[in-house]
């Protein structure tokens, strides 16, 4: 699905990713670990197409692919999500327009007729109960005067109503309580099908009690520096990051 | 620079030749004004580029021009008129038209609705509530620097005249559509009065329009007076062509405990120059004051604010927003006056624009006067481009550059229009701003007119 080879992205000349290799296959759970500064967030970004980094070095292929020559939009439409770190407050959009708007995108670049008003609230209503979501939220402005909670759960809402392939979720789980941390990670099962695939990005290890993923990758300094079983995160929630620093 | 247009003085001459004929058709208590007026209009005329209020605002390329100056309509004009049918249409409201400044229905020059209220012509109230007009006429419009102000209080003959009884709330909107439609040039300038007394309630919504081709110029002065208690509200949509100047001068005598808002929205418009004023009176007043401009090609809208708080413990509120696309360029100046007893005040004002273009230009300017020691006041102002992080995320949702740049100048442009309390109102505005921004607006078929 996603193969990433030899990936070099520096960020206003300076260098962040130094030739990562990565393979996701259809199914498959992924998580990528790292300190502060690693580049893990770079590396979402450059997946999702964030033109602020530059790929210096290396390829991006997403189904045989040039992944890096697709406008964002097109990425979202072919089924890529990025769940932010820091989702944006869009004041005096309605999260119903925004939805619909990308829906319907998404419907128009499949060839399938809009959805009626209707029909859309009707999915709308679907999702939000699926991912536990407080229904007044939606009649509001995107993510606007929501808590910090609300916006990481807003963001697997539109994970729901979009249905992506590949979802790449950037520290989703970075200032949850365990409730809130409990539905994030419980949308996200929900939302897994046997042919889609996710490449969680997290700092600690308790997202993966409830993401179980099938690969842990431990990024630092701009590399993948070690791939193992999920039984690597429980190492690095134990040894710290020191640990991998040492080696 | 000076002050004053050069071509100040051609007016003077214009209302001498004129005099006569003007008063002889008008009330007298309007013709009471006039004197002193033009005598003021003769101190400061025209604005011109160092009139600080006027500062960003060149009304030369109106001014100068040979307009057929429109003083009185002649008979056919009102028989046209009265053959010229608009529909308003959706909006539940009490409608009134104005066709280039004159009220033409010659049946029902003044209407009565339920609870007592009146509307209808200026110049018919002048002489049936001569003591309500007389009470309240030329109280509010007062300026020490704008003499288009004068120039209208000279000049004008007629416009609408709204009166609430006290304790009275009318239920649907009253809606005034201005039309312009002629086919020679012309310059016209009319006066509205609105008298809402203590325990009352009323919306008003504005509609601006030109219907023909030619290029036209309106200097309007609209004074209202908002008794204890009451609640009045503004709305002025203005939708004209690229030909027209639009010069409004909108003064609101507030009283005690009583809450007004003015919202104007440009959606349209050659040369555009709102003047709001909002005199806090009373005790507890509050005034809210919004507008929202999108203005392209070479068109130019300038928003001028003042707000007198002149009692203890009043509220006020400025919210200005645009969008400026290609050469366009805004204005907007909000000045924040606080006596020096009106302890207690809290003031807000808020300008922020988005321009698309680097031609694009936008002058903001807040001007605060406080004397007095007590206040809360804050203040604003943001020009910008559309949001790098927003429209990534848009994007990265699958909604293509073009769509998401529609979304993002809607929502900024929401923010105004959220601020109407009449639903449908509030839903056609968010059409027509949608619209606009699409490119898709026309001039008279796609808003709440239907005329033939």
């Amino acid at each position: 699905m996603l193969v990433i080879n030899n990936l070099h992205v520096a960020i206003g000349g300076k260098i962040i990713l130094r030739g990562i290799n990565l393979e996701v296959k259809p199914g498959e759970t992924h998580a990528i670990m790292g300190p502060n500064g690693s580049g893990k967030s770079t590396l979402a970004a450059v997946i999702a197409g964030r033109d602020f980094a530059q790929v210096t070095e290396g390829t991006v292929e997403y189904f045989g692919k040039n992944l890096l020559e697709m406008a964002p939009e097109e990425r979202s439409r072919k089924g890529i999500f990025l769940g932010f770190q820091y989702p944006i407050e869009i004041p005096g959009v309605s999260m119903v327009n925004f939805m619909k708007t990308a829906v319907n995108e998404h419907r128009k670049y499949r060839g399938l007729e809009p959805l009626s008003a209707s029909d859309f609230l009707k999915v709308m209503r679907e999702k939000k109960e699926m991912v536990d979501i407080d229904s007044k939220l939606a009649n509001r402005s995107v993510n606007e005067g929501f808590s910090g909670g609300e916006k990481k759960k807003n963001e697997i809402f539109q994970m729901a109503m979009l249905e992506p392939t590949l979802a790449i979720l950037d520290e989703t789980d970075s200032g949850l309580d365990i409730d809130a941390l409990r539905v994030v990670a419980n949308g996200v099962n929900k939302l897994k099908r046997p042919d889609s695939s996710a490449v969680v990005i997290t700092h600690y290890q308790r997202l993966l009690d409830y993401i179980v993923p099938d690969v842990v990758h431990v990024l630092y300094d701009g590399r993948i520096v070690r791939s193992a079983g999920k039984e690597l995160a429980l190492e690095l929630e134990e040894k710290g990051y020191e640990w991998i620093r040492n080696e | 620079m000076e002050t004053k247009s050069q071509f100040s003085d051609r007016y003077l001459d214009l209302f001498a030749e004129n005099r006569e004929k003007i008063e002889t058709q008008s009330a007298d208590i309007m013709n009471s004004f006039r004197g002193e007026a033009i005598e003021k209009y003769g101190l400061l005329g025209i604005p011109a580029g160092k009139n600080e209020m006027y500062r960003y605002t060149n009304l030369d390329a109106f001014f100068m021009h040979e307009f057929r100056n429109y003083l009185l309509p002649v008979d056919e004009d009102l028989e046209k008129a009265e053959q010229f049918r608009c529909d308003v249409t959706d909006l539940d409201a009490h409608g009134l038209v104005l066709m280039n400044g004159f009220y033409p229905d010659l049946k029902h020059k003044l209407r009565e609705l339920p609870g007592g209220v009146w509307i209808g012509s200026l110049k018919e109230a002048s002489v049936k509530f001569s003591d309500l007009v007389d009470k309240h006429y030329g109280r509010y419009a007062k300026s020490e620097s704008d003499g288009l102000v004068h120039l209208n209080t000279a000049m004008a003959s007629d416009g609408v005249f709204v009166y609430v009884p006290e304790g009275t709330r009318l239920n649907k909107p009253v809606q005034v559509i201005n039309l312009v439609y002629s086919k020679d040039d012309i310059f016209n300038q009319h006066r509205n009065l609105i008298i809402v007394e203590k325990n009352s309630e009323i919306s008003i919504i504005i509609c601006d329009h030109t219907l023909s081709p030619q290029k036209f110029l309106t200097n309007a002065v609209t004074e209202v007076y908002v008794g204890e208690n009451s609640r009045f509200d503004i709305i002025r949509v203005q939708n004209e062509h690229n030909n027209a100047g639009k010069l409004t001068h909108t003064f609101i005598h507030q009283e005690r405990n009583s809450h007004a808002s003015s919202n104007n929205v440009t959606l349209h418009g050659g040369l555009v120059r709102n003047s709001t004023y909002h005199y806090l009176g009373g005790e507890g007043a509050e005034s809210n004051s919004y507008g929202l401009y999108l203005a392209d090609k070479f068109q130019h809208v300038d928003n001028y604010v003042n707000i007198e708080h002149a009692s203890p413990r009043c509220t006020s509120n400025q919210l200005f927003k645009g969008v400026l696309d290609d050469m366009a360029s805004g204005a907007f100046n909000g000045r924040i006056f606080v006596a020096k007893d009106a302890q207690g005040t809290y003031a807000y004002q808020k300008n922020n624009s988005i321009l698309l273009t680097e031609d694009a230009k936008v002058y903001t300017k807040p001007q605060l006067e406080i004397y007095a020691d007590d206040v809360k006041c804050s203040h604003g102002a943001t020009v910008g481009q559309l949001d790098d992080n927003v429209f990534f995320y848009l994007r990265s949702r699958g909604i293509d550059q073009r769509e998401a740049k529609l979304m993002l100048m809607f929502g900024f442009a929401h923010e105004v229009i959220q601020n109407i309390n009449i639903e449908p109102l509030r839903e056609r505005m968010d059409n027509l701003v949608m619209q606009r921004l699409r490119g898709e607006l026309s001039r008279c078929a796609s808003c709440m007119v239907r005329c033939g």
